[in-house]
């Protein structure tokens, strides 16, 4: 059932893998934003929790224990970017490309010395009998942990941000944090934890590249990632199911491409590297185009800084 | 008539880095009075109702709620304790339902479906229907201030604050809000009116007090005193009524025709099929509930959105599809109701503003090069003429009080001798004293010989300008009326009765 040299069971089985970073990076941003917070240091966070994640998964020979790692490193790194934004009102978009910046040259330096070592491998989660059945079984349940906490995490946000009270007090603070802020709510500190948070997940889709993707360390790993997951917001208009299908999206066609140059296609090479990027960006533009003002759901105070003055 | 006190403040002091806000301001109020706090802008009045609203702490003196010592940290707590409050700029969020709006208001929330019953219940209740699933960026002011009030009387709340709410309802919603009002104090809630509209305390108000820079100033009974000396008691002065200087009308300066445009703004109005003339000398006042369309009609007259060319005439000269620069150098000048960042820039001093809009007409500059000691020349005729209050003319615009801005900014707009003058609310949010002098002066203009259209909310201060009457409603502009001999009823009907009551109805 070869199509072109490609199988697609394969393919879907692997794509999922594949979008697990820019899963995780895109759903907590997606929080972050939907607080009102633009944080543009997704990469850096990302590469940090790469690093934090291979470092401790080396370190202390369990790769669970480095995913946690790995995701802790992510939120450290977002602690700075919330102090600096949230405390002293720095401005949200260069102080977000400083982290990246930062976070990049930071890994690059601490990485030094975790070249070349292979992490502890993370396993498939469910029995061989069930990932070898025909079709389903490579889809569904061949897959290591995080797979299905990504999607377990989609699912949780979609219900957390719809129906729950603090999802309500999320979106009010990232609609409009005046009104918020004269009912009582604690503007800074909801936005300073939505950050956080967004850094967890970043560092831990950051992890994933190094401990499952990859796995070992290099330099810039994360390979522009980050500023890929950000994308995906925005076009996803801060929707996580839509999240989700982007990042499949991206990772689907980067899996793609790889397949279609080891199948050796006529296409060059830097076409297929291309393609991902603007079909994932073309797709999503498509989807959120039509609906233009209150309809494409910006939050509305996204990237405005908060001062209760009197 | 004496009621049980239910809230008593005693010499409680506020202040702020280089303003004191509230000194020594005691007053009480029974179980179910209707207590007016009066006083100009900047009298005090928002910081004392955040104060026992628990939004900022007091520097000294104490309150008393029920004989209970009362020091809300926080709103929490206040609402807690029975004391709720409806703001002056809502504290709505567009995006999100009314259920979802009222439930954010509230401590312990039920379920959506629970909450949603619940407020159509208290809506119907108290004569404000209201849909609980509809988004609040689709509500009337008026049905955004019943989801406020809602929001309020489900917690029950002994104290009901109410930050100026009638600043943007129709005469017909003002009405309902009073009936609601007087069910509720006839039910023993008290409420606390902020406003300085003395007519509406004169007919609700049991009590008033009135703040003059902070202090308490005098305390009355509003059935029993004029409005003119209330108002006399809150300015500290004898005021004075602007005086029309009769100019003769003459040709038409400004023509629009069946002007439609999109709206750019989110939530917006878009206009559909404007149309109207303005005659030289002429003043055309325009009415409306703020979102029917002012902003945009401002935009589209300004240059700042495009049409076609023939819909917009200045002197004849078709202009519909020119840009504000080229309407201004056509003898067209606007400005804006948002004074912090569309009308000024807040950051830049008050030159660099002088030359922002004026460069064009006053020829501020010089083979490409900015005229600064012509712009500072200008801006220092602009706060003497107006008497702005500033230390001087390089101070940032962020700087100055709002009404002193304002006075800076019309300044700017009526000295630059065009024949078309377009102002968006005036005189929002600047004291009496100095509404009365840009009044004045619009006036002169006009007497001069300028055409003028004032676009605004405030119906008294049209009534006072204006010789022509215009409502925009939904983006649609009612035929223009001679102002004379307009009651306030048929302005009512105008602008659209009680706006939006049947909606809710329809839904339900």
């Amino acid at each position: 059932m070869d199509i072109g040299g490609i199988n697609p069971v394969i393919l879907i089985a692997t794509l999922m893998a594949s979008a697990v970073p820019i899963l995780l990076a895109a759903l907590g941003e997606t929080v972050v934003e939907r607080s009102g917070v633009l944080n543009l240091g997704v990469e850096g966070m990302m590469i940090i929790g790469a690093l934090g994640g291979f470092v401790v998964a080396v370190e202390t020979g369990s790769p669970v224990i480095g995913f946690f790692g790995g995701a802790a490193a992510g939120a450290l790194l977002s602690l700075i970017f919330a102090a600096l934004t949230q405390v002293f009102l720095a401005n949200q978009v260069a102080t977000g490309l400083a982290l990246t910046l930062f976070g990049l040259g930071v890994s690059s330096l601490g990485g030094q010395g975790y070249n070349g070592i292979k992490p502890p491998p993370t396993e498939q989660l469910l029995p061989d009998a069930l990932a070898d059945l025909p079709v389903v079984g490579p889809i569904l349940f061949g897959h290591d942990w995080v797979v299905y906490f990504s999607i377990l995490m989609t699912a949780v946000l979609w219900w957390v941000l719809k129906a729950t009270r603090v999802g309500l007090i999320i979106r009010a603070v990232g609609e409009s944090h005046e009104a918020a802020h004269a009912l009582g709510y604690k503007v800074n500190r909801i936005r300073l934890m939505c950050i956080a948070f967004g850094g967890a997940m970043a560092g831990m889709g950051g992890a994933y590249v190094s401990l499952a993707r990859v796995p070992q360390w290099v330099d810039g790993i994360t390979a522009g990632a980050g500023w890929i997951a950000l994308a995906i917001v925005v076009f996803a208009s801060w929707k996580p199911w839509r999240v989700l299908i982007g990042a499949y999206l991206f990772g689907g066609i980067t899996v793609l491409q790889l397949n279609l140059q080891v199948a050796g296609s006529g296409i060059p090479v830097e076409y297929l590297s291309m393609a991902p990027y603007l079909i994932t960006i073309l797709v999503l533009v498509i989807m959120s185009a039509g609906r233009k003002g209150k309809a494409n759901g910006a939050p509305a105070s996204l990237g405005q800084n908060f001062h209760a003055s009197r | 008539m004496t009621r049980p006190e239910l809230l008593r403040v005693e010499g409680i002091t506020k202040a702020y880095p280089g303003v004191v806000a509230n000194s020594d301001v005691t007053f009480s109020i029974g179980e179910g009075e209707i207590h007016a706090l009066l006083g100009e802008n900047g009298a005090g009045k928002s910081t004392m109702v955040k104060m026992i609203y628990g939004l900022v702490r007091p520097d000294s003196g104490q309150m008393t709620l029920r004989g209970q010592a009362y020091q809300p940290s926080k709103p929490a707590e206040a609402r807690r304790l029975g004391v709720a409050m409806v703001f002056q700029h809502f504290s709505l969020f567009e995006a999100l339902n009314v259920a979802e709006n009222v439930a954010l208001g509230m401590e312990n929330p039920p379920p959506m479906r629970e909450l949603a019953a619940k407020i159509r219940a208290v809506s119907e209740e108290y004569g404000l229907p209201l849909d609980p699933s509809r988004m609040v960026g689709d509500l009337s002011a008026g049905e955004r201030q019943r989801v406020e009030i809602i929001r309020c009387l489900l917690q029950d709340p002994k104290l009901l604050i109410m930050d100026e709410p009638t600043s943007v309802l129709t005469p017909q919603e003002v009405e309902i809000l009073f009936k609601t009002l007087r069910q509720l104090s006839s039910e023993g809630t008290a409420i606390l009116y902020i406003s300085h509209k003395l007519e509406e305390i004169k007919s609700l108000c049991d009590e008033a007090t009135i703040l003059r820079r902070g202090k308490v100033v005098a305390t009355c009974t509003p059935r029993e005193r004029t409005a003119r000396e209330m108002a006399e008691l809150m300015v500290g002065q004898a005021l004075k009524t602007p005086e029309r200087r009769l100019g003769a009308k003459g040709e038409v300066a400004l023509g629009v025709s069946d002007l439609s445009v999109e709206s750019p703004i989110p939530f917006g109005t878009s206009l559909k099929g404007v149309s109207f003339t303005v005659a030289k000398g002429e003043v055309l006042g325009i009415a409306g509930v703020a979102g029917n369309g002012q902003d945009e009609l401002l935009l589209a007259l300004s240059g700042e959105l495009r049409a076609s060319a023939d819909k917009v005439r200045i002197a004849g000269q078709p202009v519909g599809d020119r840009g504000p620069v080229e309407r201004r150098r056509a003898g067209l000048v606007a400005a804006p109701e948002d004074r912090y960042g569309h009308s000024a820039a807040p950051d830049m001093s008050l030159v660099e503003n002088a030359f922002l809009t004026a460069g064009v007409r006053k020829g501020l500059t010089k083979n490409g090069f900015v005229d600064w000691a012509g712009t500072r020349k200008f801006a220092e005729e602009i706060i003497a003429a107006y008497d702005v209050r500033t230390p001087g003319p390089d101070v940032a615009a962020r700087a100055l009080s709002g009404g002193n801005l304002q006075k800076f900014l019309m300044g700017r707009e009526l000295m630059q001798g065009a024949s078309v003058i377009v102002i968006n609310q005036p005189t929002w949010g600047v004291d009496a004293a100095a509404a009365a002098q840009i009044r004045q002066s619009i006036l002169d203009r006009a007497g001069e010989g300028a055409a003028v259209v004032v676009i605004s909310q405030d119906l008294d201060e049209l009534l006072e300008v204006a010789d022509t009457f215009a409502v925009l409603n939904e983006g649609r502009l009612t035929k223009p009326r001679p102002t004379e001999g307009l009651t306030m009823d048929e302005i009512g009907l105008m602008m659209g009765g009680a706006h939006g009551m049947e909606v809710a109805h329809h839904v339900a």
